[in-house]
């Protein structure tokens, strides 16, 4: 399984992820220049966390006119693997790659902590080393994660099951319906602010996320 | 041949959809509040944005802007925008 990870001017993530695919889990892995138009050799393309183009505008809005989001794009629409982290989940729906938008917290508060989530589904690859229902812990920092779509795109994100993590006890930023991550009506583009790549090395205390990247390797 | 081309400012507006808190709002109102002025209410925080654009006529350059607003400068999943166009000045190029 070949990784990519895309690195913006203002991505400070990227390398988190690149270790938890390169070194934790042994699977090749190349960071993608923004300037970058061929991501052919790839499987899974990752959008990190950071600050793409100064979070300019909106979080987000800039990146997705970058050269290499044409070829994210196609990436998705070829039925194969995106997933957006923090930041990257704002690209993602910038990009209409996923609907609604993330927005300025209920609080206005910069939350750096670490929420307890639902596991909502786990027919899908990122989320079958987990069990429905269960709660795990996933680093949150952001200061634009309150998740906002109109009441139709949120009652088809529910129905289609399109909501993968959902925060658990207290909603740390007001995203409605506590939503923490969601899919794509197919299931092979995923945003989330949650870090699960702040979560993988046992160094580092917690290890709920490395799951999620050991679900993409079968 | 001589092309002519119209110089607008254009003064763009872009403010969230009704439906979507705003906490910076919210937090300037309670400021407004705290100085003593009981009587303001539905603060709301948008941005401003201005620039100049050539175009050949009003229409191509409102057509242009809504092209942009649309697709940058506003997301329309949470933003509403609107803009004035000023015109400034009348620019010809010699064509040779």
């Amino acid at each position: 399984m070949k990784f990519g990870v895309v690195v913006f001017p203002g991505s400070n993530c990227d390398r988190d992820i690149a270790y938890v695919t390169q070194e934790l889990l042994q699977q090749p892995t190349r960071l993608v220049w923004h300037e970058e138009t061929d991501l052919q050799d790839l499987d899974v393309v990752i959008i990190p966390g950071g600050f793409s183009y100064g979070d300019y505008l909106r979080c987000g809005a800039l990146a997705r006119f970058s050269p290499v989001m044409q070829a994210v794009v196609d990436h998705a629409a070829a039925g194969k693997k995106v997933f957006g982290v923090c930041n990257g989940f704002q690209v993602l729906t910038e990009s209409g790659l996923l609907p609604g938008a993330l927005v300025r917290n209920r609080d206005l508060h910069f939350v750096c902590d670490r929420p307890q989530l639902t596991v909502e589904r786990t027919d899908l690859s990122w989320t079958q080393n987990y069990q429905t229902g269960e709660v795990i812990t996933l680093p949150i920092a952001h200061g634009e994660g309150c998740y906002y779509a109109d009441p139709q795109t949120l009652a088809s994100l529910e129905a289609n099951h399109q909501v993968l993590f959902r925060y658990h006890g207290e909603n740390p930023n007001g995203s409605l319906n506590a939503i923490a991550g969601i899919c794509n009506p197919e299931g092979n583009v995923l945003g989330m602010m949650p870090h699960p790549e702040r979560a993988a090395d046992p160094v580092l205390g917690l290890t709920d996320g490395i799951r999620l990247f050991k679900g993409l390797l079968d | 041949m001589t092309l002519e081309y119209l110089e607008y400012t254009a003064q763009i507006y872009v403010t969230l959809r009704p439906s979507v808190l705003d906490p910076a709002g919210v937090a300037v109102q309670s400021g407004i509040k705290h100085l003593g002025y009981e009587n303001i209410e539905q603060v709301r925080i948008g941005k401003y944005i201005q620039l100049n654009l050539k175009a050949a006529n009003e229409e191509e350059a409102n057509q242009q802007l809504h092209q942009v607003c649309d697709r940058l400068l506003a997301n329309p999943v949470i933003e509403n925008y609107r803009f004035e166009l000023t015109l400034q000045t009348i620019l010809q190029e010699v064509m040779l």
